[in-house]
């Protein structure tokens, strides 16, 4: 019973949802914000349960109450996270400066040299790393092809965006041959983007018509 | 009729949209699949495990995207049951802990896999950055327990494996930025082989990973769930949906080459 309840229920508000392909309505925008609601809602009680409770409350509690009180050094990343709602109290509120220096300082000391690597100098192997390849003589013509327009797609793309260097002449004609590069970029990006759309469409027909109307 | 065509009612598209998907699937057409070499390379990196590796899959999508992903994940899983190779699954999205648990029990179901031995779901962990970090050094450092807060130390699969080095192959199910999470901290940083699965909107990005070999493997979108589902031999929700989604994209393609003539056309008489 519970089970045919809630195949009712979401037959609804997808019905809900896609009556909004006609034009706005207040069934949309019920559907829309009990989506939000629920989301925001869940989120919430997961963070608390599965971040929360786990590494701050619990060590805690056992220091307190096990006297496990290692768990006490949880104190000074707690102390350091509640300077956030120091933003509540407009004399205090420039302690915030704190935590938010600690993260971005830490965020940024993580992901730039990680970041550098996995981009950018990994990138740019990847792409004359392969010229080794030829040199040696284990590519065969098509793949020399290959090779060969990638380094053009990806020289000719930088220079559109070399803005230092006015766009006539020889370095306008390879920006566009980098426009080029970019177009062919964006309509594989545009026909994945209809595959993944299409695939949400099938999903909810396939839906509506197996599991509630019972057709297939 | 030119200006007609240009100023179509979108209500129209729509409907056509809706029948070029609900006729076929009421008439269970099917095409014939052929596989890609990225999704191949998944499929073969994870056929030469050995029985007892261990595969951590990271479903990081939420509802939105599981028509695309559940598919994948399902043939995925199903694989590695049917090679004995045990399964770790996580996420870094809140909204992913219920779908990753509820997709790794019924498939387990399904191939008779038990809780514990050939498969364990820790769940969610806010903050990615220190979870993914976090897990190189010990993976019971950022998940003491399991989703069902089961200690891990209670858990016989995770005797032996404590980090990245037990982890034979990374494969993250995602509909966002995770997967340049996963290449930044943990590919570049641990060296661990990573495989994805990504919707079709974000798949275009995760080209460049798959020709560094930073991602061994890349499964496009419901594409890659039907490639999946045709090389272990078990046709599901992705054969399916990409039978019917063929129907879709002769449409689309047809409205496309029809916009763009009308478009001709009537800038031609304008001049």
């Amino acid at each position: 019973m519970a089970e045919l309840i809630g195949i009712w229920v979401a037959a609804l508000l997808t019905l809900c949802i896609f009556s909004f392909l006609y034009r706005d309505n207040p069934f949309y925008r019920f559907a829309e914000h009990l989506f939000v609601g629920v989301s925001v809602g869940y989120g919430i009680v997961l963070t608390i349960h599965q971040g929360l409770i786990p590494f701050a409350w619990d060590p805690l509690w056992e220091a307190f109450t096990e006297k496990q009180w290692e768990g006490l050094v949880r104190l000074i990343p707690i102390g350091i996270g509640a300077l956030f709602f120091t933003r509540l109290v407009p004399t205090h509120g420039w302690l915030i400066r704190y935590p938010i220096a600690i993260l971005i300082g830490v965020g940024s000391g993580l992901a730039i040299p990680n970041v550098m690597r996995a981009d950018i100098f990994q990138q740019v192997h990847g792409t004359l790393a392969p010229f080794a390849q030829i040199h040696a003589g284990e590519l065969g013509p098509f793949q020399i092809f290959g090779v060969v327009l990638m380094l053009i797609g990806v020289m000719s793309t930088l220079t559109y965006f070399f803005f230092s260097v006015e766009h006539r002449g020889v370095v306008g004609g390879v920006s566009k041959i980098g426009i080029v590069f970019l177009m062919i970029g964006f309509g594989s990006a545009f026909g994945n983007t209809v595959m993944g759309r299409v695939s949400l469409l099938i999903q909810r027909v396939d839906f509506l018509l197996a599991d509630w109307l019972h057709l297939i | 009729m030119i200006e007609k065509l240009m100023n179509i009612d979108r209500r129209i598209v729509f409907i056509l949209v809706a029948l070029a998907v609900i006729i076929p699937s009421l008439l269970s057409v099917s095409f014939p699949i052929t596989v890609s070499q990225p999704t191949r390379s998944a499929y073969d990196y994870i056929e030469a495990l050995p029985p007892g590796s261990t595969l951590m899959i990271g479903f990081n999508y939420g509802p939105s995207s599981l028509a695309e992903l559940h598919p994948m994940a399902k043939a995925v899983i199903h694989h590695c049951f049917q090679n004995k190779i045990r399964v770790i699954g996580m996420t870094l999205l809140a909204e992913g802990a219920t779908l990753g648990d509820g997709m790794l029990s019924e498939t387990a179901g399904e191939a008779g896999a038990v809780y514990g031995e050939d498969y364990v779901y820790l769940g969610f962990r806010p903050g990615a950055t220190q979870v993914l970090l976090g897990m190189g050094t010990a993976i019971d450092s950022v998940f003491e327990t399991d989703y069902a807060e089961t200690p891990l130390a209670e858990i016989p699969m995770m005797a032996d494996i404590k980090n990245y080095d037990q982890i034979d192959l990374v494969l993250d199910l995602a509909s966002g930025s995770s997967t340049e999470w996963w290449i930044v901290y943990t590919n570049t940083r641990y060296n661990q082989q990573i495989a994805a699965g990504v919707t079709g909107v974000i798949v275009s990005q995760m080209y460049p990973y798959l020709q560094t070999k930073q991602l061994i493997g890349l499964m496009p979108g419901l594409l890659g769930a039907a490639e999946y589902e045709k090389l272990i031999g078990k046709p599901a929700k992705g054969t399916e949906g990409m039978s019917i989604q063929s129907f879709a994209h002769l449409l689309v393609v047809g409205l496309v080459i029809l916009g763009n003539i009308a478009f001709f056309i009537q800038r031609r008489r304008a001049e």
